[in-house]
């Protein structure tokens, strides 16, 4: 009896890399770090794809993409068509496809990548959108004007989406944003080295030009309220999408200082206002020889690749948890490593120092293990007693996290929020507890993702219109 | 893009622009103000609301040229544009029946003072106003203020017009005097809302100051105009501008507000430079 031979498997397949700026290089300048694949690049991997009969990939993904169809078209080289694919649910896929952590959403349950790495779903999507935009997509088909308008509050994510999918279905959609520019975080927050802000602008252009109208410098629960949109200004239905966007601050001395900095301050002057360009733009920024940033997700880890662009000599991330812990995505904790920002795990500050005309001299700080899991799952932080000490640096940025905005809650009489300060919603439908005012993204979660905010926006819509169905 | 329909040249560094802006008129209050970006390169700065015509939907803003962005608005005329022009933003002015009502405003600060002053007025107070500058050719609204007050002292540093002195001076003297005051409201340079507080503290008058931290969005989302009153963090673009003035750190504002003087001076020398300093 001869022996058959074992039938030899082929060792797994990893994603097509991303050509990405050498680091030392790319420390040094605004421009995105991820270049994006080629077109030769793109079809690779999508031939990967296992075009499963009952693909999980679209379970993982909070806003619905047709996953197989997508990438079923772009191996047929129909790169356009994909794009179109894409857009039937998502409008803004050339922002998910960089900023979403698709590891624990899209590309976590892929078939494929149980034995490999997953097919690079997200390079993939970006892949499409970017091809799509530079060679001048269409236009979706949009029903027929039904007559109702909606009111957006802010420009975010959850606003954008919940914009997109109304309009599509034949709404009278106006945005209000606060800001001069359109995007919310994606504007403000998330760095051009990760987000190009021309990306987010052709994004929200592309809404407009489906016929998304959009009212800059609006602060709702000032210049108007919640109530007057719907009882002078004939809206049928307002969607609350106006973010977390108040900053946290630590209870310790010496916040106040002149150089410490809440992130949203230091990115906003950074994104928003170009203060990387000063003098040619007016927004100065002021960054030290050696900074902290105290935090440890993706605001902090975008707070510090940003120091060091500004030209820091030395950023270390400030964590009072260990490397596992860390909220921030992998791969941006890898991108902030490969650049030469530090980390300093388990460690609290306890007083920032400061000199007679308010700079930071120094950050107190006492070294901290990790005890029992608390109500979140993770290891709570204990202080170890006498083990204080100061770290040289002279500018603090503070990112631990921030707290939904007040200005609307404080406006809008009746409407239900939660001792956080969140607005309180029906999860299914995303109403709040004013018939017709419905909410989501950070507003009703407090901080969260990008994505889940756009999730929440899409169910809001669909909330709206059987709303306004069924009146 | 909103429209300048009215420019008025105060003084040799203070101008007063009348803007259409219908929506921010129709809701506006005093006390409150907004945020100015002239143009695409331009910066945020807050500008409190110095008067508004509901009717005509006009907001005015009267400001002091002080650095580059001050300047570059400076320079527009009647039919121009001021690109972002958001508001109205922070709490208003409270006001009500006190008694006698002190408004003391400091150079530009004249121009906030009037419409808060003529609301304690038409709240029936008896209205005592003091109005200071550095020098005679800075003092502003000395007519207006006059109209409307029951007694009006004006203050030089340099005694070129009215009380030689600061508007503490005079504010002391009516303490002194055993005057009774039941509010004092002071706009100005903070050292100026320093020293009022300062002077008012042991008599325990009570003192309200309108705060100039730097802003950034001017909505709450920042911090960049965090203040500390009375021990506690406050953001003065959401919890004020108007405060205790006891309750204030004023040296840790003072301090703040000199956070990026270098890039101040450096972004106005570049611009006088390419302006010829004829602007």
């Amino acid at each position: 009896m001869s022996e058959k031979p074992a039938r030899k498997r082929k060792p797994p397949t990893k994603k097509i890399p991303m050509p990405e700026q050498d680091p030392i290089a790319r420390g040094k300048n605004f421009n995105e770090v991820a270049l994006g694949y080629t077109e030769e690049q793109a079809i690779a991997e999508a031939q990967k794809c296992l075009q499963c009969r009952n693909p999980k990939c679209i379970g993982g993904c909070p806003v619905e993409v047709p996953i197989k169809d997508f990438i079923a078209l772009l191996r047929e080289g129909k790169i356009m068509d994909a794009a179109a694919k894409i857009k039937e649910t998502n409008s803004l896929p050339a922002i998910c496809g960089r900023v979403c952590p698709q590891e624990t959403q899209c590309e976590a349950p892929c078939i494929y990548g149980i034995r490999n790495e997953p097919i690079a779903i997200g390079r993939l999507e970006r892949f499409v959108a970017d091809y799509a935009r530079e060679h001048g997509e269409e236009l979706p088909d949009i029903a027929p004007k039904n007559g109702r308008r909606v009111a957006i509050v802010g420009s975010g994510p959850a606003g954008l989406t919940c914009a997109g999918d109304l309009i599509k279905m034949g709404y009278d959609v106006t945005i209000f944003e606060a800001f001069h520019k359109p995007g919310g975080v994606l504007t403000y927050g998330i760095p051009e080295f990760r987000l190009p802000k021309s990306i987010v602008m052709a994004e929200v252009e592309y809404l407009q030009k489906m016929g998304v109208e959009l009212k800059l410098n609006h602060v709702i629960g000032k210049i108007r309220t919640v109530p007057q949109l719907l009882e002078k200004d004939g809206y049928d239905a307002v969607f609350i999408g106006s973010g977390a966007g108040a900053p946290n601050f630590l209870k310790i001395k010496g916040m106040n200082l002149v150089t410490v900095f809440s992130a949203n301050e230091f990115l906003s002057r950074v994104n928003l206002m170009k203060a990387y360009k000063f003098p040619e733009y007016d927004t100065p920024i002021r960054i030290g020889k050696r900074v902290a940033v105290i935090g440890g997700g993706n605001v902090a880890m975008d707070a510090a690749r940003t120091s060091l662009r500004l030209g820091a000599d030395e950023v270390t991330i400030v964590y009072r948890r260990t490397k596992n812990e860390l909220p921030a995505r992998a791969e941006e904790v890898h991108h902030a490593e490969e650049e030469g920002i530090r980390f300093n795990f388990l460690v609290n500050p306890t007083e920032i120092l400061g000199d007679e005309r308010g700079n930071v001299i120094g950050m107190q700080c006492i070294r901290m293990k990790l005890g029992e899991p608390d109500e979140s799952g993770r290891r709570r932080p204990i202080p170890i007693p006498d083990s204080e000490f100061v770290l040289d640096v002279d500018t603090v940025i503070v990112a631990i996290g921030n707290s939904p905005n007040p200005i609307i809650p404080s406006t809008t009489p009746g409407l239900k929020v939660s001792r956080w300060g969140t607005i309180v919603i029906d999860e299914e439908t995303g109403m709040t507890s004013i018939p017709g005012v419905f909410a989501g993204g950070d507003i009703v979660t407090g901080a969260a993702t990008v994505i889940s905010a756009m999730g929440a926006g899409k169910r809001a819509a669909r909330g709206i219109h059987e709303y306004l169905n069924s009146k | 893009m909103y429209k300048i329909v009215r420019k008025k040249v105060l003084n040799p560094v203070v101008k007063l622009m009348e803007v259409s802006a219908p929506d921010i008129a129709r809701v506006c209050k005093p006390g409150q103000f907004v945020i100015i970006r002239v143009n695409e390169t331009g910066e945020r700065f807050p500008l409190t609301i110095a008067d508004f015509d509901r009717e005509k939907g006009t907001v005015t803003i009267v400001f002091q040229e002080v650095g580059k962005s001050t300047k570059l608005l400076g320079t527009l005329n009647e039919g121009d544009y001021i690109l972002d022009f958001v508001g109205p933003l922070g709490r208003p002015t409270h006001i009500e029946k006190y008694g006698t009502v002190c408004v003391i405003g400091g150079g530009c600060g004249t121009a906030i003072a009037y419409p808060v002053a003529r609301a304690f007025k038409e709240a029936g107070n008896y209205l005592i106003t003091i109005n200071g500058a550095r020098t005679m050719d800075l003092l502003i609204y000395r007519r207006e203020m006059q109209e409307i007050s029951d007694e009006f002292y004006e203050t030089t540093d340099d005694g070129s017009c009215g009380v030689h002195g600061f508007v503490t001076t005079v504010l002391g003297d009516l303490i002194q005097q055993g005057r009774k005051i039941d509010l004092v409201f002071a706009v100005g340079p903070a050292i100026m809302m320093k020293f009022v507080a300062k002077t008012t503290e042991p008599t325990g008058i009570k003192t309200i100051v309108s705060l100039n931290s730097i802003m950034v969005d001017g909505t709450g989302m920042c911090g960049a105009c965090r203040v500390t009153v009375g021990g506690q963090m406050k953001f003065a673009c959401v919890d004020g501008p108007e405060f205790d003035g006891h309750q204030v750190d004023f040296n840790e504002l003072l301090g703040r507000l000199n956070a990026y003087k270098e890039q101040e001076q450096l972004a106005l020398e570049l611009w006088e430079k390419e302006h010829g300093g004829s602007a």
